[in-house]
Formats: C-alpha cells, structure tokens, sequence
C-alpha cells in the first residue's frame, strides 16, 4: 500500500510538531517504509464482521460525583520551564 | 555482610521481622554493592541513597516499637524511572524530561514502601520504554551483567540488571510488549507482566495506554510472587484498573506441576527461534512433563501477525500520549525564537531520541487522514483475532509456555541501525499484551552462556496459576540460582 516519501514523513512530522533534519526525515521514510511493508501482511486477513478491539480493561469506571482534592497550583506549576501569575506561559500566539 | 546482597526477598523479610538483621544494614549492603559494581553496569540513574537509609531506619523504627511486621519488612528495590516518586527525578529515559521532579508517587511504589520496602533509586531505560535493549536511554547504555559487551534486553534493561547483579533485590519495570520479561530473560531472572487493569498505572508515565502494565522482577518466582502480591489490586485513581480481588499469591505456590495443562504452540516455535533457546526451551517443557504436567499442543493461528498489529497499535497511541511534551507544563523547553509552534517543533525535537522520534512519526501516521482505516482500524480488528486465538488456546489449556524471547541478549550496536529487526525480537511477548493476559518469564538454562527465559502466559486475572507452574519448575531445577559472572564481594 502507501510507500513512505520524505514528503510523507514531512507531512507527519508537521502534524506532530517535530522540526526533523534532513538526514533524519531520509532516514525515517526509509526505516518506515520498511516497516509498513512488513506490517502489509495484516492487510490479507479477512476481519470482516471482527469488532475492533481498543483495550483489554474493564469498563467500571464510574465513581460517585463527589469532589476530590486536586493537585494545589503551586505544584502544577512547580516543574514548569516558565510560569507567572499562576500561569503557564508560552511565546505570543496572538498579535504582536 | 556482603552475603545480605544474596539473599532473597522472603529471607530478607523473615530476617528484619525477626530483627536479626535491621533494614539499614540491609540496605547499606546493597547500596555498597552498588557503588562497587554499578561502575562496570550502568543499571541505575538516580540512587536515592539518603533517602533510602532514613527509609529503611522508618522500617527498624517500626519493628522496635512493637509494630506488626510488613510482608516487605526491608527488601531493597530498584524502581524503573517510568514510575514517579514524589521529588525524586524521573526521566524515562529522555532528555526532555531532565531536570523534572514529580508532585506524587505512584500507586505501585507507594504500595511497596507501604509493604516495607525500601526504595534504592531509579533505574534505567529505553527512553519512553521503547525498545528492547536499554540502548535508546537518553542518558547511558546498560551492560548485562553476565557479558558486559551485551545488551540487558528492554526496556526495564536498568531495573533487571539490577537484581541479576545483586544491587537490588527486587526491582519494577513496565511492559507494554515485553519490556518487564524479555530484560528479565537476558538477564536470568524472574519478571511478571500481570493482567492488563491489575496494578494501577497511576505514576506510569504513559507509552500506549492501552498496552501497558506495571510488574515486579526479583531472583525467583516466590519473590516476585510476594511483589505482585502488594502492587496488585484496585486504586480509584487508575480509571482503567480493575475491580478484582487479589488471591494469595505468595503463600498459595505449592500446588506442583501434576495435572496442569500446558499449551505449547509448536507451528509458532518452528522458524527463527536461536538453537540453544529452543533447546533449553525443550528441556523445560520435558521436565514439567516429568513431574505430571499434561503438555497439550495449541494453535494461534494470529499471532504471527502480532509484531505488526503491535507495531501500529502502540505507535498510534504513543504519537498521542508523547503529544504532551510540548516544553510548557514540564520538562525542557527549546527556544523557538519567540514562536510557539517553532518552540514546540525545536523542543521535541531536541528532547526526543531517534526511536521515540521514529514511533511518533509511524504513530501519527497510521491514525492519519486516508490510512486510519486501512493500519489502525484494521490493527484493531486483528488485536480481537489475537485475543480469541488465546480464549480458544485457554479452553484446552492452564498455561501457555514459549521461550520469551527468540534470541540470547546481543551485542551493544547490533541491531541499533535496523528498528524492523529490533521489532522482531519481540514477537513472543507482545501478543500477551495486545489480548490483554498476564505473563511470567522464569530463567530455564543458558544458551552459549547466556540466560534463557521461559515464558508462560495465563487466563487473565490468573496470575495465581502463572505463578504456581513457574515455582513448581523452579523446585525441579536450579536454573534460577544461576549468577552472572560480576564478582564483586557478595
């Protein structure tokens, strides 16, 4: 199926925020296409009428709706490469 | 003195409780050992070696006043730096981690320390748990102590290393494909991967979600038989762990091999398996035969196709767990010239190493827009394949058994420049994952030197059985007293 360019890989690694190099984004489009095309063989079995399986837990989920403790915000903050005024901060998204 | 390094974790207790032997000098033997051959393995990243002492004097305290003594009354512990304790580093392996101390600690160290045990540091790791050799730590390569020019398995490569060398009697590790029991196999000691939902993941920095389990290693089933006793069970604050009572794990082994069924799934064994792991395998399977376990062959007629549906499965839900690393809330962060998006890119890039880099980009591409469909929905749908083949596998069987990994722990640099070979190594542990099943690697002789584990794998919730077979092949052989050649005054 779908053969892995450098474009591709670029693509991706747009959508997951990572700035590649050049020799990495050559070397990853190799490496995946390798691996998608071991991966092809899942491609000839027959899963129709087959529910797709998203984990092996058990659905109790559900406690009472009753407020819990939370982690202070000091120490949400605490490990933070900036922080102010009880915030995170980040570069400027908007104008400037 | 240096024999406390020695001794197993039941004795350790036994002894502490009856305050022959105090937790401090326990844990002094083991933090020595540690200075004196750590050098030479790199297991550990962080000893907390004050912290552990004062720890340790908390347990003697306690015993002196009268207290009831706990079932890990001073049993040294080396916890893999996946799992958070509150103030102490953890990285997982990663630079963009370094420098971060987490606000808790983990349910299953927690319920360690409250069980007695004294907690010696944090061990090392592939970064994020990717990988199969401890080699993509960000940090430091581990050395397995039986060949130092080989690698200790992965990812829990630190926490095994560790207990094989004796600086540690016990250790935790996380297995999302076989990151507990392929690391315990290289390095000839026991490691549990219990049922998915068994022990909290709270604290786990999380891999894929769906895959991961938290699990002890020790020196012998009945060591990790009482770790597994104290880590499992239901925490509220896991949503995904399980409403489940905890049999008696540790004082309920006796049972023996008579009568046990165990499926061997010879079609899957057949092709690529190293000569003298099946050898050692074979001989394993015929001495529980002997002593009146009923060997039956099963059929998993999908498992072939694990390592593939593993491969996407766990890369799409990495790609979105390590999506939180963005240096704002922890971690580092790169500069990015005043731009967020460039600061996000420039980050990850330069916190990442080249495997997690690689699992991300194949992650977000199987849940991408004109793939989903045809790589992870179908992964999914293959995953219920796996998972019947086991509940088909189960009807005529207690335990499966195979060998836990296909080859002996290789050589540093070997299989680093190809990542699909590196995969394939993995291809007896994941499908335990992928349906959700507990499993046990036990050591079962040496190949060229080198350890071998035996893997068997249980109904789920049934660790109980899991553990009882693997120390009913322990009593009819002496594979797990086996040391690694380190030296050392132990």
């Amino acid at each position: 199926m779908a053969r892995v360019t450098v474009e591709t890989v670029d693509h991706v690694a747009r959508l997951a925020h990572l700035s590649l190099t050049p020799e990495e984004r050559e070397i990853f489009a190799r490496q995946l296409d390798e691996v998608l095309a071991y991966a092809e063989s899942i491609q000839a079995l027959d899963t129709r009428d087959v529910e797709p399986m998203s984990h092996a837990g058990t659905s109790e989920v559900l406690r009472d709706d009753v407020p819990a403790p939370e982690l202070p915000r000091e120490q949400a903050l605490a490990a933070a490469p900036d922080a102010d005024g009880g915030l995170f901060r980040v570069p400027r998204i908007i104008g400037g | 003195m240096s024999g406390l390094t020695a001794l197993s974790a039941t004795e350790i207790a036994r002894r502490v409780a009856a305050r022959d032997v105090s937790a401090e000098e326990v844990a002094r033997a083991h933090l020595d050992r540690i200075a004196e051959v750590d050098g030479g393995v790199g297991a550990f990243l962080h000893v907390a070696a004050e912290r552990a002492l004062a720890k340790a004097r908390q347990v003697d305290a306690a015993l002196a006043a009268g207290g009831s003594p706990p079932p890990l009354a001073g049993v040294p512990v080396a916890i893999k730096d996946v799992l958070d304790i509150e103030g102490m580093p953890t990285t997982c392996g990663s630079r963009i981690l370094d420098g971060y101390r987490p606000p808790f600690t983990a349910t299953a160290v927690a319920r360690l320390e409250a069980a007695g045990a004294v907690v010696l540091g944090k061990t090392n790791m592939d970064e994020f748990a990717m990988g199969s050799s401890t080699e993509n730590s960000g940090f430091q390569p581990t050395r397995n102590p039986w060949a130092r020019d080989r690698v200790p398995g992965g990812s829990s490569g630190g926490s095994a290393a560790a207990v094989a060398a004796g600086m540690a009697c016990g250790g935790l590790g996380s297995d999302t494909g076989g990151s507990i029991r392929q690391p315990a196999a290289m390095c000839g000691v026991v490691g549990l991967k219990p049922t998915y939902g068994r022990v909290s993941r709270y604290g786990l920095v999380a891999f894929a979600s769906s895959l991961d389990q938290v699990g002890p290693i020790a020196r012998s089933v009945e060591d990790a038989a009482r770790m597994a006793e104290v880590v499992c069970g239901w925490d509220p604050s896991d949503a995904t762990s399980a409403r489940r009572e905890v049999p008696p794990l540790a004082s309920d082994l006796g049972g023996g091999a008579r009568g046990l069924r165990i499926g061997v799934p010879w079609r899957f064994l057949s092709a690529g398996v190293d000569e003298g792991i099946t050898s050692a395998f074979r001989a394993a399977i015929d001495a529980l035969r002997s002593a009146g376990a009923e060997v039956v062959d099963v059929d998993l007629p999908h498992v072939s196709h694990a390592i593939a549906t593993y491969y996407i499965v766990a890369t799409a839900e990495a790609s979105s767990n390590l999506a939180r690393y963005d240096g704002v809330r922890y971690g580092r962060r790169a500069g990015g010239g005043g731009d967020l998006k460039r600061m996000y890119g420039e980050t990850r890039d330069r916190g990442f190493g080249p495997e997690v880099k690689r699992r991300i980009i194949l992650g977000t591409f199987v849940l991408s827009s004109g793939y989903y469909d045809a790589y992870y929905l179908r992964a999914q749908k293959v995953r219920t394949l796996i998972r019947r083949d086991f509940e088909q596998a189960f009807a005529t069987s207690d335990v499966i058994a195979t060998p836990t990994s296909p080859i002996p722990a290789f050589r540093l640099g070997e299989k680093t420049s190809d990542p699909l070979q590196m995969y394939l190594a993995d291809i007896f542990t994941v499908p335990a994952n992928l349906a959700g099943i507990p499993g046990l690697s036990l050591p079962c002789g040496l190949a060229g030197g080198l350890p071998v584990g035996l893997q068997l794998l249980g109904r789920p919730f049934d660790e109980a059985t899991l553990l009882r077979a693997g120390h009913a092949y322990e009593r009819l052989t002496t594979h797990h007293l086996a040391r690694p050649p380190l030296g050392g005054s132990r």
